[in-house]
């Protein structure tokens, strides 16, 4: 399974770099992949954080996303990009809450199609790092093919199912679970405190994309090596 | 500005040195910020790696360990460290090892030379061997009393008559000019120390000064004629102060000779006069018009009532922002206004002495810096006619009436029964020299520890000359006991310093934690104790921590700047253990040396952080400097290496 996914991902980007329609997604397909043998130590990264008026990418929309460079060396945070976008369906009140996005910012904010071509360049060569890759992956996915025609995928390195895999998959954790100790919570939060990672004020995208950046440092470092390829660290 | 830099400026600004930035620059700081990850147990900094930032740990602790591998500090969240490898050779000097999983925000040389530019404040806090000299400084400068000079004072010129003008004239003179006194002078012939160049371009001279008040005790209650000479009834040299003295310095005067007038003179030409009443309106001190108050009780119960005015007076002159060098002086002159006053009280009871004494203070009280809660260390010195037979009643009820009356003022009996109650410590002259003698010839460092203590000493009341008679004895025999030296600097590293604070505890040399420091035997009596040593080796006669290291600096006995560092450090500690002491009265708690460090703040902890190193360098040099001959213990391992190639 681990080795097909190492191999799989850059036939795939090969694939859709011939096939894509649209010029700016040939050309990312082109140049975004990583060869998988890449040590993770080497690899140009970019931590992504959604903020989602839900979590069906069918119902629901984007309504920010935080972007932030880095290396297992070093976080770039000022060259950081945020956007506040407008979602097409009309945001609930309980979402404000949640976000923190008003009604107003969003009211003159953009459709996402106007930053298709600074996400693109943001992710470009980089190998994307999230927090749960399901929703980014897809409600990505989802707003590229609303607009473009077509979809956009990607590997992609999850901090959250590195984080299942450590306390969750393990014989260690599968013991516990039997004994009926609670299962260790793999959410940002509680798995940066596993970390000694100071607390951040949640549920926003660039802070998130921060927070994600610095707990795959640690991760690394305590469960893995600069040495292992990205390829078995990818899905 | 991103979100995400208003967390990290949010982190910022809550530490030193970044609190004090203007928000500019902390964007600026903010803005620029990288981000790595540690774990626990890895390098971060190896030496002499070039360094390109100033680095800040947002979480976790770091240590530093010295070439010899000795622990240097340990550092945790908001501590920065890099900036003095910044500001030298941008090469690592100690290396530095995450204790901790640890994550740091790295500040960019550029931006660091940038701050260090245009931020005085930052730049002296990075420099570290400046940074606690200008705090000390700024406290300093904060505190009007002692940088006023009296002229700024002055306001006119004085009133000045003949000796043989009439005390009518003279009192007319003052009721059309609106003064309360008038300076006496009289015309000399030749030119000599005491006299000075008139307007008329004759010489005159100063003789006496004539206040309202005289003129009530003096010439009213002594049925004087108002056609008698002021010459006949005036106060003859008079006590005067120099026009650039302090307003501080002129204050201690007029209450430690207990006048209300002082002529103020530029060299020996009388520029005005100060009255009590110019400092209060200049600025209000109560606590040190105290001493006033003590002089007109009449027992020692009536004394005992402003020892509660006497803390609120501290509390107030440390909440003005006095230094500690002033409050120290106002706690000394109160104190030796106590003993003064139940001394006088005790000879009205007992009446006068049969022979000759002299009541001296010891410790901290004689070196002039006694704290709110310190004990009594006193002793008698007595005239050798002294006959135990005749006259040991009388000086043992004098140093019971004394120590008692102390006692319900506030200062507690010595623990170690170093008090003029002791028959050991009431004595004739004579014993006294064969004590100090033995002391110094003699020196056992177990029963030096006990006796470092009459090594500072002071007269209070009665004949002052035979203390100073001691003195002069410890000055002339002190610098040629290498013995007595060797062992006093043996005491004086009994008691070390922390290494500093990490988080709620304090940092020991060998890593252990505490919960609290005692500042007073950690930081100023290892500071006090290694001072003495130096100055008893010149031969210094100051008691004053302050003073004596001026002393010491005139000697070279020290290297360069070493004085002055020890005398920023001294400041700073016992300023912080004053502040201390006056927050736990404010809390009506009963005041002590201990201090927790969950309540040092983060800039006070680098300082003090820097007072300790200071301390624990001046030790380590004790060792080099006075060695124990035969005994080795003190000596340095070089030392030891020699001697058993020889």
């Amino acid at each position: 399974m681990r080795r097909r996914q190492r191999e799989e991902w850059p036939r795939y980007l090969a694939a859709r770099a011939a096939e894509a329609k649209d010029a700016r997604l040939a050309d990312f397909f082109a140049g975004g992949g990583l060869d998988p043998e890449m040590p993770i130590g080497e690899a140009p990264l970019v931590a992504m954080d959604f903020e989602t008026t839900g979590l069906d990418a069918g119902r629901h929309d984007i309504v920010s996303v935080g972007v932030v460079p880095f290396t297992l060396a070093r976080i770039r945070p000022a060259e950081g990009r945020y956007w506040v976008l407008s979602p097409r369906r009309r945001l609930s009140d309980e979402s404000v809450t949640f976000h923190h996005i008003t009604h107003a910012e969003v009211e003159n904010a953009p459709d996402f199609s106007t930053i298709i071509d600074e996400l693109l360049a943001s992710l470009h060569g980089r190998l994307v790092v999230v927090h749960y890759r399901q929703l980014e992956r897809t409600f990505l996915d989802a707003a590229i093919r609303e607009r473009l025609g077509e979809g956009l995928l990607f590997p992609m390195l999850d901090t959250m199912s590195l984080e299942a895999r450590i306390h969750r998959q393990s014989w260690w954790a599968r013991l516990r679970r039997w004994a009926g100790r609670p299962v260790a919570s793999i959410r940002l939060h509680e798995s940066r405190q596993r970390y000694n990672l100071p607390a951040y004020t949640g549920h926003h995208a660039l802070i998130d994309s921060l927070a994600t950046a610095e707990l795959l440092q640690a991760q690394i470092l305590h469960h893995y090596s600069w040495e292992t390829p990205v390829g078995a660290l990818w899905r | 500005m991103n979100i995400e830099q208003l967390d990290i400026r949010g982190h910022l600004a809550q530490f030193a040195p970044f609190d004090h930035l203007s928000d500019d620059l902390l964007d600026r700081i903010a803005g620029s910020i990288e981000i790595r990850y540690f774990q626990a147990g890895s390098e971060l900094l190896s030496k002499d790696q070039p360094i390109d930032s100033l680095w800040y740990i947002r979480s976790g602790a770091v240590e530093m360990y010295q070439r010899s591998g000795r622990l240097f500090n340990r550092l945790g969240e908001g501590d920065i460290f890099g900036y003095s490898d910044l500001l030298h050779q941008r090469r690592v000097r100690y290396p530095v090892q995450a204790i901790e999983d640890t994550l740091i925000y790295f500040v960019p040389a550029e931006i660091f030379d940038e701050i260090c530019d245009v931020d005085d404040d930052f730049s002296e806090f990075v420099d570290t061997g400046g940074r606690l000299k200008v705090t000390v400084q700024q406290q300093r400068d904060d505190s009007g009393l002692m940088t006023t000079r009296v002229r700024k004072l002055i306001t006119r010129q004085p009133q000045m008559v003949e000796a043989d003008t009439t005390l009518q004239a003279a009192a007319q003179r003052m009721r059309d000019e609106n003064t309360t006194c008038v300076l006496v002078v009289d015309l000399t012939e030749s030119q000599s120390p005491y006299t000075f160049v008139g307007r008329d371009g004759r010489h005159w001279k100063l003789n006496g000064i004539l206040t309202d008040r005289d003129f009530c005790t003096r010439v009213l209650a002594e049925g004087k004629s108002p056609q008698t000479p002021v010459g006949e009834v005036m106060s003859s040299r008079p006590i005067v102060i120099q026009s650039d003295e302090s307003v501080y310095e002129a204050m201690l005067c007029m209450l430690r000779n207990q006048v209300h007038h002082l002529p103020v003179l530029h060299r020996r030409q009388p520029m005005g006069i100060l009255h009590l009443s110019d400092i209060v309106r200049h600025e209000t001190h109560s606590s040190l018009f105290l001493v006033n108050n003590i002089f007109v009780q009449n027992t020692p119960t009536q004394l005992s009532r402003l020892s509660t005015e006497v803390r609120n007076g501290f509390v107030r002159m440390v909440a003005d922002g006095a230094n500690s060098e002033m409050i120290s002086r106002a706690l000394a002159t109160i104190g030796r206004g106590f003993t003064q006053r139940l001394l006088e009280l005790a000879e009205a009871e007992l009446g006068p002495p049969p022979v000759p004494y002299c009541f001296m203070v010891l410790g901290s009280m004689a070196r002039e810096e006694p704290t709110i809660n310190a004990d009594q260390d006193n002793a008698l010195v007595l005239d050798d006619a002294y006959d135990p037979e005749q006259h040991g009643d009388y000086f043992e009820a004098l140093a019971t009436f004394v120590c008692d009356g102390l006692a319900g003022c506030g200062y507690a009996y010595c623990k170690g029964d170093v008090m003029a109650t002791n028959p050991r410590w009431r004595q004739p002259l004579a014993v006294w020299k064969r004590y100090f003698e033995k002391w110094m010839r003699e020196p056992n460092p177990e029963r030096l520890l006990h006796s470092s203590i009459f090594f500072d000493l002071a007269p209070v009341h009665g004949e002052a000359p035979m203390v100073e008679a001691l003195q002069d004895l410890i000055a002339e025999q002190a610098p040629r006991s290498e013995l007595f030296l060797a062992a006093l600097a043996r005491n004086a590293k009994n008691r070390t310093p922390p290494l500093g604070f990490f988080r709620k505890f304090v940092m020991e040399q060998d890593g252990e934690h505490r919960k609290s420091i005692n500042l007073k035997r950690r930081g100023t009596a290892p500071l006090t104790d290694l001072v003495r040593v130096h100055a008893l080796a010149c031969g210094s006669k100051s008691q004053n921590t302050f003073a004596r290291l001026d002393d010491i600096a005139a000697t070279k006995l020290v290297g360069q700047g070493v004085a002055e560092r020890l005398r920023y450090a001294f400041e700073f500690l016992s300023m912080v253990r004053i502040r201390h002491q006056a927050e736990a009265i404010e809390h009506g708690q009963e005041p002590d040396n201990s201090v927790d460090p969950e309540h040092v703040g983060s800039r006070e902890r680098h300082h003090l952080k820097d007072a300790f190193e200071a301390i624990s360098h001046a030790q380590k040099f004790l060792s080099f400097r006075y060695t124990l001959p035969g005994k080795g213990s003190s000596r340095s391992q070089g030392a030891e290496r020699g001697e058993t190639a020889s």
